[in-house]
Order: C-alpha cells, then sequence, then structure tokens
C-alpha cells in the first residue's frame, strides 16, 4: 500500500511537474514579452524565438544526461582504469583483443547477427504473406505475434522448458527431447551442447522477433500495386514466381528496414543468454560480458566501458543510416 | 477450367495448413508452459505437459516398512501398507527395477526365502514371512499407475505469497506506472516543437533524437549509476523512473514528431490566425489528435518497462524487498531451476498483464510499429 502511494505521489508530481514547467514557462515568457502594446510585433518575434527551446528543453536535458553525457563518459572510462583514476590509454581495448572471452562474445555476436535477422525476417515475410491470404489470417498474426509482448526473461523460461533434460531412462518432459526420442534419438542437454547450444539461445530471439517482423511486412505486402502483380499473373507467374519476383523486390526498402531494426535489438541481446546460459559453455555475447565486468566479483569500470563502446561502435552504422534515411524523408 | 479450380483450392488448402504449422509453432512454447502452470509437481516430473489432459501412466517404487514395523500375527512376521497416494490406480507391480510391471494386482509372489509379498488392487500390500524379518531398509515395491486428469491452482497461491512474487507484482507496477506516464508528457512538448515549430537548429535536432534511438543501454549502464551515486539518489525507484524516461524518450519525440507531422496543415494555421498561442493550439488541438500516437508509445514504453531486467538490476538493486517480477523470475531460475512448478506459475504471472494489454491494445502497438519503422527508419 506504502508503495502505491509512493507511485501515486510520483505520478502526480511527475505530471504537475511537467505541466507546471511548460505552462508556467509560457507565463513567463508571454509576461516578458507581451504580444501587445507598441512593441506587440518585435516581442512575438523574440518570444517565439525562445518558446521552441521552452518546449523542448525537459526532453533535451533528459536525454542528453541519459544518453549523450554517458556515451562520453563511457568513452573517458574506457581510457582509464578499473576505478577511473589512472588513464591508461587504449590498454582496455588491447587487453580485448587479446581476451579469450571477448573472442568468444565477438564471434557469438556476430553469429548473432548473421543467423537472427535473417530467420526473423524471412519467418516473417512468410507469415505476412501465409496470413494475408486465410479467412482467419487475423487470429493467426495475434498469435505469432504475440511473443512480442512477453519478456525476454519469460521467454527464456519458457523455452528452458523445452530443451529440459532428463535421464534417458526417465520421461522426458522437455518437447525437445520428446520428440527426439520418439525419433529413436538419445535426449540431449541442449543448453551445454557446444557449440549448437548458441543456435537454441537464438531461436528464442527469433521467435520473439518474427511477430515485428510479420506486422511491418505484412503491410507492406498490401501496399505494392495491385497492377503489378495482376499483369504477372496473366503473364503466366506462378504463385511463387509472383512472391519471390514480384512482390519482394518491391518491399525491399521495408525488407531493409526490419533487418537493421533487428540488428540493433540482436547486437544489445543481453536478457536471453543471461537467464539461459549465463555465458557458460561457449555461449557469452558483448551485452553479458560487459555485465560481468561490471557487477560480479571486483567491477572494473573500464574493461566495462570499453566492451560498452565496442557495442556503441558496432551500432553507429546502422545509426548513421538511419539519420541518413529519415533526412531524406524529411525532404 | 476445371484444372484450374482444382489447383486453386489445393493451393488454398496448402496455404491453410502452412499458416496453422506457422501459428502452432509460436504458440506451443507458451501453451506448454501455461498447462505446467496448473499440474503439481508430481504430474509435471511423471509425464510431459501435452499429456495433461489424458490419464497418465506413471512409474516409480515404495519401500515397505522394515523390522521395527512388523508385526507377529498366529506365528507368522507381517509386514503392510500401501503403495498408492491420492486418485491412482494400480495397473501392475513388480519387485525389479529390470521388470517394474512383472505382476499383475492380487499376485502372491515369493521375493527371497520365505518372504511372500501380495500386492492388491487397492494398493494395500502384506509382506509375510516365517521368521522374523531382518533388513535396514524396506524392499522396493515398483509401481505402475494410473492418475486421472487433475488440475489445479495450488502453485498459484503458493507462487504469489511463499515465493515472493505478489510483492514483486506490485514493485514491477511501481517502476511502470510513472515510468510510462511521465515521458509521454515530455516528449509531446518536444515533439510539438519539432513538428510544428521554426526554429534554427530543428533538422539537427530531428536528426540527433534518430541517432539516439539506437545507443545501446549498456553504454549509460556505468556512468549513470555513478551520476546517480555521486548526486544522492543512489539506487532506488526516483533513480529507475528517471532512466526509464531518459531511455524511452528518443522512441516517444520521434513516435510523436512523425505522427504530428502528418496532422492537417490548416487547421493549425487557422487557429494561428485567430489569435491562439502555441500552448493552446498544443492543448486544444494537438493532443487530442494525436491520441493514436500516444497509445502507441504508451503500450511501447509499457511493455518494455514491464519486461525489462537489465535497467531494473542495474538501478534498482538486488535485495528481496526491492525485485521485480523479471528479477524474481531470474532468481528462481537459479536456485529452483528443476523445479517447473514454480517456474512455470511465475513466468505466467509476469506475462500475464503483458498479454492483457498486448491483446487489448493490438490495433495501437501495431499502427506504433508502422510508424516507427516503415516512415522512417
Amino acid at each position: 500500500m506504502e508503495l502505491f502511494w509512493l507511485a501515486a505521489r510520483t505520478i502526480v508530481i511527475g505530471v504537475f511537474g511537467c505541466v507546471a514547467w511548460f505552462w508556467g514557462s509560457n507565463m513567463v515568457l508571454d509576461a516578458i514579452y507581451p504580444p501587445r502594446g507598441e512593441k506587440a510585433g518585435d516581442n512575438i518575434r523574440r518570444a517565439n524565438q525562445i518558446r521552441p527551446w521552452l518546449f523542448l528543453g525537459p526532453a533535451i536535458l533528459f536525454m542528453g544526461l541519459y544518453l549523450v553525457y554517458p556515451v562520453l563518459d563511457s568513452l573517458w572510462r574506457s581510457l582509464h582504469n578499473a576505478d577511473g583514476s589512472r588513464f591508461v590509454g587504449v590498454d582496455n581495448y588491447t587487453w580485448a583483443v587479446g581476451d579469450a572471452k571477448f573472442r568468444e562474445s565477438m564471434r557469438n555476436n556476430m553469429l548473432w547477427l548473421l543467423v537472427v535477422p535473417a530467420l526473423s525476417t524471412l519467418f516473417g515475410l512468410i507469415a505476412a504473406q501465409l496470413t494475408d491470404r486465410i479467412r482467419w489470417g487475423n487470429i493467426g498474426k495475434s498469435l505469432i505475434f504475440m511473443p512480442m509482448a512477453i519478456s525476454f526473461v519469460g521467454a527464456g523460461v519458457i523455452w528452458k522448458f523445452i530443451y529440459e533434460y532428463r535421464d534417458a531412462d526417465e520421461t522426458q518432459i522437455g518437447l525437445l527431447n520428446y520428440l527426439v526420442t520418439r525419433l529413436g534419438g538419445d535426449p540431449q542437454l541442449w543448453l551445454t551442447l557446444i557449440p549448437w547450444n548458441n543456435f537454441f539461445l537464438m531461436i528464442v530471439l527469433v521467435w520473439i522477433q518474427t511477430g515485428f517482423a510479420m506486422v511491418i511486412l505484412s503491410a507492406a505486402l498490401r501496399g505494392i500495386p495491385e497492377e503489378t502483380i495482376e499483369a504477372a499473373i496473366l503473364d503466366g507467374a506462378s504463385p511463387l514466381q509472383v512472391f519471390f519476383k514480384i512482390k519482394v523486390p518491391q518491399i525491399m526498402g521495408t525488407i531493409a528496414v526490419v533487418w537493421t531494426t533487428i540488428t540493433i535489438v540482436v547486437l544489445k541481446v543481453f536478457d536471453i543468454v543471461f537467464v539461459m546460459t549465463n555465458g557458460q559453455w561457449g555461449t557469452q555475447v558483448l551485452a553479458n560480458l560487459m555485465y560481468d565486468w561490471m557487477f560480479r566479483g571486483t567491477p572494473d569500470y573500464g574493461r566495462g566501458s570499453a566492451i560498452a563502446i565496442v557495442l556503441m561502435l558496432l551500432v553507429t552504422p546502422i545509426m548513421i543510416w538511419n539519420i541518413r534515411n529519415a533526412r531524406k524523408e524529411v525532404r | 477450367m476445371d484444372g484450374m479450380a482444382g489447383q486453386k483450392s489445393t493451393l488454398t488448402w496448402v496455404v491453410n495448413i502452412s499458416a496453422l504449422l506457422l501459428v502452432l509453432a509460436w504458440t506451443i512454447p507458451t501453451l506448454g508452459l501455461l498447462v505446467s502452470s496448473f499440474r503439481d509437481r508430481d504430474q509435471i516430473a511423471g509425464s510431459g505437459w501435452w499429456a495433461a489432459f489424458s490419464t497418465s501412466e506413471q512409474t516409480g517404487f515404495v519401500r515397505t516398512g522394515t523390522d521395527d514395523d512388523a508385526t507377529q500375527v498366529d506365528g507368522i512376521y507381517v509386514i503392510e501398507g500401501t503403495v498408492l497416494e491420492g486418485a491412482q490406480e494400480l495397473i501392475a507391480w513388480g519387485t525389479r527395477s529390470r521388470e517394474p510391471g512383472a505382476y499383475q494386482p492380487g499376485e502372491t509372489v515369493e521375493i527371497e526365502d520365505g518372504w511372500q509379498l501380495t500386492v492388491n488392487e487397492d494398493g494395500s500390500y502384506r509382506l509375510t514371512s516365517d521368521a522374523p524379518f531382518e533388513m535396514r531398509r524396506g524392499e522396493r515395491i515398483f509401481t505402475t499407475t494410473k492418475a486421472p486428469a487433475n488440475l489445479t491452482t495450488a502453485n498459484y497461491q503458493r507462487v504469489l505469497t511463499a515465493e515472493g512474487l505478489g510483492r514483486a507484482f506490485m514493485n514491477t507496477l511501481t517502476v511502470t506506472i510513472p515510468a510510462t506516464v511521465i515521458p509521454i508528457l515530455i516528449a509531446a512538448f518536444a515533439a510539438y516543437a519539432l513538428a510544428w515549430m521554426q526554429f534554427p537548429g530543428r533538422a539537427l535536432l530531428t536528426a540527433a533524437v534518430v541517432g539516439l534511438l539506437v545507443v545501446p543501454l549498456q553504454v549509460s549502464l556505468i556512468p549513470l549509476l555513478q551520476m546517480h551515486n555521486s548526486i544522492g539518489i543512489g539506487k532506488g525507484y526516483l533513480g529507475i523512473w528517471l532512466a526509464h524516461t531518459g531511455f524511452g524518450l528518443p522512441l516517444a519525440v520521434y513516435l510523436l514528431r512523425n505522427y504530428m507531422v502528418g496532422l492537417p496543415r490548416e487547421v493549425i494555421e487557422s487557429a494561428r490566425v485567430d489569435g491562439a498561442t502555441d500552448f493552446q493550439i498544443f492543448r486544444r488541438i494537438i493532443l487530442p489528435l494525436s491520441f493514436p500516437a500516444l497509445a502507441s508509445f504508451a503500450i511501447f514504453q509499457f511493455l518494455w518497462v514491464w519486461n525489462d531486467l537489465l535497467v531494473a538490476t542495474v538501478f534498482l538493486g538486488n535485495t528481496r524487498e526491492q525485485l521485480v517480477m523479471t528479477g524474481v523470475l531470474r532468481e528462481l531460475m537459479g536456485s529452483k531451476g528443476g523445479e517447473w512448478e514454480i517456474l512455470a506459475t511465475s513466468a505466467f504471472i509476469s506475462i500475464a498483464v503483458p498479454l492483457i494489454v498486448f491483446f487489448s491494445m493490438q490495433r495501437y502497438l501495431v499502427r506504433g510499429l508502422l510508424a516507427g519503422s516503415v516512415k522512417g527508419g
């Protein structure tokens, strides 16, 4: 109950604080430069120069403090030792290059980067095409989209149950091992099965992201002009040809957007690995490795920050590409 | 003509069946956990969840009593008891692990010199011997039993009270609601300025927002934790609210700006001509018209904050009182890895609210996704 009041109070204070700021600062502005009297025109012009910054102020402050400053601070820390007391140049980065765990994480992140966006987009495309053509398509879409709402941790539990292992002479309660034993194979400890365990973790993210890809691609598929498809059918194209030669090329732009969006998610993947294997058995990834250096044992903020900066560098190309696209859009 | 119609209906069938398979593949994982959350520990260990609705056969063993339990009746020594519990039904039994179902209920078997064992259909057994028993541990009786399908909500009761998930639920709610409401307000004003006000640096700021969309959260953890510690916020609700507000703002500003730019120019211009101030335009026209976009972002932020583990772990702390649901779930996975009845139930409680939000407000979610991805990048 106490908690409830705390939360309620915060909402009230937060909302009122925001409203008070926006409303109050506007009032003050209008009082300083009243939009009437002999200098009305001048005043309005001046007020209009300042007002945008009143509207933008809190957002800029928050984004600056919580996103821009941390990038710079991390950069600074990555050039210093564990507690930030001594400048060490690029030592943390040279350490990373030589570190076995870091290399393993890089390799795994690259593997994730190749597999997850590709499979999610592929399944999403297939799901979009299939569900658009059937009567119960909307229900189907909802169900494929549903994992989007489930936390990575929840998804971790769900899939760990599927990979559950029991000795060969016991009843298998994990779906995968049940199927494998029914087909005559031996039950496996899937999550410790190097190197395939990486793929068993990736499946979880593919399962979550497919719905996202499907929703976006489905909208794009519907936006394709009917004439192009009709023309192809008249020319005798088979359904598969229509799909791959007419539809897919026309939505390439959207596929690229979906691909890059999932790529960003993949680069930052943390929770799934954290709760399912915690980076053991050759499944370490950058985000989890960084968490290890930050919070396990004696924290080493230098090395942790260096790993964070590597992550930042990996997303930078996509960031630039996104900004360029957005600017094209504005023009 | 007939041939073509035939082809078409085959294709329809193929499409329907493939879609069905795909949907099944995507729902079965969740379904398995949902079903398991209603089964007790023995049922989960005894058979796969897919067998939950049929009567299930289980094999196991019990030990008979020992010397101490023996009574002397008419000169022979007797140990009695039962091999069944609850609503189980005995199908077969045995005395060796190699042949757990060697005998039918009601049979009497000589298992060692002079030892006679009878197991009846009702589960009662009777072990007799002419000489006193000499055994430290009881004899093993292997059983094959049938139990009717039996679903229970006991797991939910246990998890909510004993495992501390009730408290975690409240914590999650406390984190989520302010962290959803506050960024919306801040972002709405900023988005309006970016969409409808003229000022130098507008394009640059818009580009910066797009850029900030992809900044990995990981980069902020160490600097922000240090900052919070040095200005005295430390670990706690205030810190996590601020952090989520900061992390959510780029998406909020971006989504809302994209939406507001598309609002009809005439409405806004004519209001300006009528002498409305920017503040009035924002409050009376823009805000009501932007409701769909506001709802989209609210859902995103709600799902994201509710499901988050990393930010909560770093900014809120790890004591029992502070854990959010994802944190509890993670802890349970470590400490109760094999107790699936607990894990399944906890997982379900934690994903119930997002699922309700998801299914009831899917329309806005889809709209938001499309606005966020297709239009810009």
